[in-house]
């Protein structure tokens, strides 16, 4: 245990077993993106997945909403600390994505409009641990939330659900993206409070 | 804790030692760990308002009218007290000497202090870089480094003040938000090619963000840090 803070007690709260450790619970939804927001129109938006043979697998916005769709209920954990209990959200399964697609590499990157990366495992984004999803709480995912849609990995810090998705590229190997370059862990478990670097 | 100085009516400055600090670059933040005798524990992150080399560092804090870290480090801390910090953090909203573009600083509110240490900074590296700083706040009180910021002005920095709810007296334009005609106005303009720097509040962010991108900065030039929620 630390250094005790003279005159310190915190709020009297019970402590919540479904916080990861180092985490408080909030009710709003705090946006901490790294610059502008962009805005993409669902007319121009395109996921696609490359694998290492060049072949590109691509869905427009349409071609999304034509995919089987789950609704989500899931916690997410923020690295700056605060989480939320019990989101709701509606997106395509990434099993659903990957069903048709021959890859032999075990790591991804994923890719942002805007030019965000952030990598995760391919078996992190599988067997039904990932989405790409495109509501919350009922409406249409806002832009600075990540809207139209954005990739949804609950299980790890919320750096890696990356907003604005638009596209999955295989890799060989596990190589760092945006945050993980600037000083955040590689894989951000956040029960094993994988913050940093 | 060396040293406090009260800036606002809700915020204050803290000067800490820390040994073996050793520095941090302008931008950068910390982690900072308050633990109570029953064994609660809360963690918070703060920006460095300080960019030295040294083993002392400052940080601004505005009190949260619901936080639970803020109110202690505003209202309760006394010279003396020990803190647990952990750090620096971050590599992406920073300034280093070495960058010779000109600079526009953009805060709002508390989202002042990691500007300030760019600015100190910058002054302190004899940089020749153009440095502007727009800073945003409500009323004249809630100003943070108010001297030390009009100290800092050169010929290599300038501060333009936005009051939005209350304007010092005599203050020649009236009360207002930052928005794109107030940007166009103050701010080095895209043509310069200027690295941004917004800081403060995620409604404030978003909204200049915004604008920016509308009078032609590029996003990837517009770097942005958000605090709380919406």
């Amino acid at each position: 245990m630390g250094i005790i803070s003279r005159g310190f007690s915190g709020r009297s709260r019970e402590h919540n077993p479904e916080l990861p450790p180092g985490q408080f619970l909030t009710e709003d939804f705090p946006v901490l993106s790294a610059g502008p927001t962009p805005r993409i129109d669902t007319d121009e938006w395109e996921f696609t997945i490359t694998t290492e043979s060049g072949t590109v697998h691509r869905w427009s916005w349409a071609d999304l909403m034509a995919l089987p769709v789950e609704d989500v209920a899931t916690d997410i954990h923020c690295v700056t600390r605060w989480s939320k209990l019990g989101t709701s959200w509606r997106g395509v399964s990434l099993d659903t994505l990957f069903a048709g697609v021959d890859t032999g590499y075990g790591f991804t990157m994923a890719h942002s409009y805007g030019g965000y990366t952030t990598n995760v495992p391919l078996a992190d984004l599988l067997g039904g641990k990932a989405w790409i999803a495109f509501e919350f709480d009922g409406q249409p995912l806002d832009p600075e939330h990540g809207g139209p849609a954005r990739l949804l990995v609950p299980h790890l810090y919320f750096w890696k659900s990356a907003k604005w998705i638009r596209g999955i590229q295989m890799h060989k190997t596990d190589d760092a993206g945006f945050w993980e370059q600037n000083g955040y862990n590689i894989y951000g478990d956040p029960w094993l409070e994988q913050r940093y670097s | 804790m060396a040293s406090v100085n009260t800036e606002t009516p809700t915020g204050r400055s803290i000067m800490i030692d820390v040994p073996g600090w050793g520095g941090n670059l302008a931008g950068q933040h910390l982690d900072l760990r308050l633990s109570a005798p029953d064994g609660y524990q809360a963690v918070r992150s703060y920006s460095i308002a300080s960019a030295s080399t040294g083993d002392r560092l400052e940080l601004a804090v505005d009190r949260l009218p619901e936080g639970e870290v803020s109110p202690y480090l505003v209202d309760d801390l006394l010279p003396g007290d020990q803190l647990e910090l952990r750090g620096p953090l971050g590599g992406w909203f920073v300034w280093r000497p070495e960058q010779t573009t000109p600079v526009q600083l953009i805060g709002g509110g508390s989202g002042i202090v990691p500007l300030v240490a760019m600015a100190r900074a910058h002054a302190a590296s004899g940089s020749t870089a153009r440095f502007q700083l727009l800073y945003s706040v409500r009323t004249p009180e809630d100003v943070f480094f108010k001297d030390e910021l009009a100290a800092l002005a050169s010929p290599y920095f300038a501060v333009t003040w936005v009051y939005t709810r209350r304007t010092p007296e005599g203050w020649p334009t009236a009360a207002g938000r930052v928005n794109r005609e107030v940007l166009a106005a103050a701010t080095i303009p895209a043509s310069e090619n200027p690295a941004v720097f917004v800081c403060g509040p995620t409604g404030f962010v978003e909204s200049v963000a915004d604008s920016l991108v509308a009078l032609g900065h590029p996003a990837a030039s517009v770097k942005t840090e958000r605090f709380g929620g919406k």
